[in-house]
């Protein structure tokens, strides 16, 4: 590479001639160039590229096969999806799926990071734990919570038994109970980085604050609501923005826990829609489902973070 | 609640013990699915089907893993796994590492436009990409191979990488580099010797991320992947839950469980590191 030639751009002391400044600048931007590439080329290639022909594919008739001709075929995939009820069950699966996990999640994790937070003792085993989903495969996770969940063998049921309750509840197999349980695996599956996050936010808070807060007699939770809460915004908003992105495209935990069963009660759209392609062969179809994912997460977000940068001006 | 300091010692007598419950139900929640996980890998399949199950494994021995790993193909799918997890980091952090240094020292548009990418990249149902990607690796031949599976990890942990690095290469001052310029070393030099030494806690944190994520990785491989000789460990994971009865949950435990040691092992080596890094490329970005 070309590095070696170009002497690092200091700041030397003294008048700087505008033209000088001009022509460093420019070799600057060449040398940012030179060193992006190596990772722009592929980016390019097989995100940016397949990423446009993926919203295209969502206009054509695309099928999977040899030789078949790929149509477009303009607005046909969406006045089919339109009344395509299976979808937009499965719509209304992806959101009370991504909004509950995202909402629990949260909540959870607040509690947590605020006793991590404190001077407990034994608070490095919670926190341990806490990491640990994190380095586990989502395949892993959803088969260890096929053993919790088990009907026979499951120590959840086990321990409805013990207390006196129906202790031969089928989990992920009954209509009323699958969406739940999986929400709750969602839960337990996501909460290190929300935790994490949340926790460095604390830490971050100014005690001085929290002091003179203490000093005008507001009492703990006054605190934690007029202290603690405002100086966190900034980071629960980032972090609940992408925990709903991430739990509304997830995939593996609920493929391997229900595979969308019983009966499409847990059938979250990224599931729906890979059947689509890859079990039926309608790629184009399938691509049209996906700009819709794509349409309603943007407009949730839109709406989510304009409220947010509102009230925060006001 | 938030720090003791400020608290009463009243209401903080009062507060203590309900902490202390709050935390025991954490502990509980958070640990007890694992611990049945590692209970269960232990048990001989008559205890499995016993209509009252003991909670501790009454004669625990390694058998469900001799069996898990005849049975399931887990070494060669094990092998799979290290080699694609490997070369997506090596090829990751090779490319991710000029680029990161880009983001972080130049203020060009360059930087704006990566950025966007990076958040933009995070939105995207991976249903969109997986498709039209499926497509072009048909066409160059690269669907059903680790090679392209390796290429597909590549590009989907790059944004992540780089956001961590770029974040890890804006915290050393950049006034050590102005130094060494100042003495007349050339770049490369004041790369190798003053940044890299700085830089080397961050680059292990991210190539270990990177990995993890290229080890545990499922939907991109269910798509691509079809030859059973091909798979990766959680694909092989996942078939082995269709077929599972009640006797073999043993052996499913086992083989879930040797799945997650490396990542786990990787984990404990980088835990601080990790969480410093996210934080240091969140807040400095």
């Amino acid at each position: 590479m070309t590095l070696t030639e170009t002497p690092l751009a200091a700041s030397p002391p003294g008048g700087t001639k505008q033209r000088k400044l001009q022509r460093r600048r420019s070799r600057g931007n060449r040398d940012a160039w030179l060193l992006m590439l190596p990772a722009l080329v592929p980016v390019v290639l097989f995100s940016v590229y397949p990423l446009a022909q993926g919203i295209l594919l969502g206009f054509t008739d695309a099928k999977a096969g040899l030789d078949v001709v790929t149509n477009f075929n303009g607005v046909d995939n969406y006045t089919r999806l339109a009344g395509n009820e299976l979808f937009w069950n499965s719509f209304r699966i992806g959101l009370i799926w991504a909004f509950g996990v995202t909402i629990l999640q949260f909540l959870a994790s607040l509690g947590l990071a605020l006793l991590l937070n404190l001077d407990l003792r034994f608070r490095w085993i919670a926190r341990t734990l806490a990491l640990v989903p994190w380095a586990m495969p989502p395949v892993v996770i959803a088969i260890m919570w096929r053993l919790m969940l088990n009907p026979t063998y499951g120590p959840i049921n086990e321990g409805m038994r013990a207390v006196g309750l129906p202790g031969d509840v089928n989990w992920l197999g009954d209509f009323s109970t699958a969406l739940p349980a999986v929400i709750v695996v969602g839960v337990w599956a996501g909460m290190p980085q929300t935790t994490i996050t949340l926790l460095a936010g604390l830490q971050n808070v100014p005690t001085d604050l929290h002091e003179a807060a203490a000093i005008d007699g507001a009492g703990v939770w006054q605190r934690f609501w007029h202290v603690t809460l405002p100086a966190l915004r900034p980071i629960i908003v980032a972090i609940t923005t992408l925990d709903l992105i991430w739990n509304f495209n997830s995939f593996a935990l609920v493929y391997v826990l229900t595979a969308g069963g019983p009966g499409g009660q847990t059938m979250l759209p990224m599931l729906f829609a890979y059947n689509e392609a890859f079990r039926y062969g309608n790629f184009g179809y399938a691509a049209a489902m996906g700009n819709v994912m794509v349409i309603v997460i943007a407009v949730f977000l839109f709406v989510y973070l304009r409220g947010q940068a509102r009230s925060r001006l006001s | 609640m938030t720090t003791a300091t400020t608290m009463s010692p009243r209401s903080r007598r009062i507060a203590r013990p309900l902490q202390y419950i709050a935390l025991l139900g954490y502990v509980i929640f958070l640990g007890f699915p694992l611990l049945f996980l590692v209970l269960t890998a232990f048990k001989t399949p008559q205890e499995l089907i016993s209509p009252n199950p003991s909670f501790l494994p009454t004669n625990p021995n390694f058998d469900n893993f001799v069996q898990a790993i005849d049975k399931a193909n887990l070494i060669h799918a094990a092998g799979n796994s290290l080699i694609v997890a490997v070369s997506t980091t090596v090829i990751v952090t090779l490319i991710s590492l000029p680029a990161a240094y880009a983001l972080a020292r130049f203020k060009t548009k360059l930087r704006g436009v990566a950025t966007g990418w990076i958040l933009l990249s995070q939105v995207f149902p991976f249903i969109l990409i997986i498709i039209p990607l499926f497509l072009v690796l048909k066409q160059i031949g690269l669907v059903d191979s680790l090679l392209g599976l390796i290429l597909v990890y590549t590009v989907w942990s790059l944004p992540f990488a780089l956001w961590m690095l770029q974040g890890y290469i804006a915290g050393i001052p950049i006034e050590l580099e102005e130094a060494g310029a100042m003495d007349g070393a050339s770049r490369i030099r004041i790369l190798r010797v003053i940044i890299l030494p700085l830089l080397a806690p961050g680059l292990v944190a991210t190539s270990l991320f990177t990995f993890i994520s290229g080890w545990n990785e499922f939907f991109f491989a269910l798509v691509l992947i079809q030859d059973p000789a091909l798979q990766t460990l959680p694909l092989t994971l996942a078939r082995f839950v269709g077929a599972e009865g009640q006797v073999q949950l043993g052996q499913l435990a086992a083989a879930s469980l040797l799945a997650t040691i490396p990542s786990l092992v990787f984990f404990a080596i980088i835990q601080r590191r990790l969480t410093s890094g996210l934080l240091s490329g969140a807040v400095k970005g």
